[in-house]
């Protein structure tokens, strides 16, 4: 049973393949899903920024100012943009999906709205962490 | 599943299949992972919140902020949450797109093991900047 698998591919039909995935135009809902995969990834590297800021912080002021530098600069700014992005859309979309795993929202309507307003969300909120942190500054 | 080919006629059934289906505990990990989710997002928002406070703030604030007990406590639990929910949530995008038994394995382990290092060495800062300043 489990050696189907195993069968020789020449034994084969040769049945023409079916269009694959860049053929078609994606849809919202399967943008936004993996866009909760790119992020997540991105996240998980993110991670990296996340454990040199606390190390940095723990081993003194001189390790510190320069993780604060790197950060502060343009380059450091627009990887804190992306970062902060990625925060939102996944930590938005990752609610989206605990909503669906608990059986709610999952008419094609509601995976649309759904879709628009985690989208439409973490770019607000992108710009309101940002505008917030400059003002406080 | 190559490699499966030239013992087909001398491993029971079972023999092969152990090792590749459902291990009991596929409904624990994936509610534990839904739970440990939603116990995230209040972390997240307070850490967010704390650091957009902290924009441009000098070292001594810093670590007088990371050294008071609750913030500690919470940036210990974040730390712990984080680095699982990275570890596994790799997981599932290496299970879905790595096809080589080998290579998975592989990917996963290193990713844990990583994760695991800077899980320490995040917490162990933490702990650091609380008892010794």
């Amino acid at each position: 049973m489990t050696d189907t698998q195993a069968a020789p591919t020449a034994q084969r039909p040769n049945r023409p393949l079916s269009p694959h995935l860049q053929v078609y135009r994606l849809p919202l809902p399967a943008i936004a899903s993996i866009t909760h995969r790119i992020t997540g990834a991105g996240l998980t590297a993110g991670t990296l920024l996340f454990a040199w800021w606390l190390v940095a912080a723990a081993t003194g002021a001189e390790a510190f100012d320069t993780v604060q530098g790197v950060l502060g600069s343009p380059i450091g700014l627009l990887i804190l943009f992306g970062f902060t992005w990625a925060t939102w859309y996944h930590t938005l979309n990752g609610i989206r999906h605990l909503v669906w795993d608990a059986g709610g929202a999952l008419e094609l309507g509601a995976v649309y709205r759904g879709g628009f307003l985690v989208w439409g969300g973490s770019v607000g909120l992108t710009i309101v962490t940002f505008i917030a942190a400059f003002a406080l500054k | 599943m190559a490699a499966n080919q030239s013992d087909v006629g001398f491993r029971s059934s079972l023999g092969r299949v152990r090792g590749l289906g459902s291990a009991r505990t596929g409904a624990e990990h994936w509610v534990s992972y839904r739970l440990l989710s939603a116990a995230y997002v209040p972390l997240l928002l307070w850490f967010i919140i704390a650091v957009v406070g902290l924009t441009g703030a000098d070292h001594a604030t810093v670590t007088a902020w990371i050294a008071k007990p609750l913030n500690a406590v919470l940036l210990l639990l974040l730390i712990g949450v984080t680095f699982h929910h990275a570890a596994y949530g790799m997981q599932e995008i290496y299970e879905d797109y790595i096809h080589g038994k080998l290579a998975k394995t592989a990917v996963i382990g290193l990713t844990r093991g990583a994760c695991l290092v800077l899980a320490v060495a995040s917490a162990f800062s933490v702990l650091k900047i609380a008892f010794a300043g």
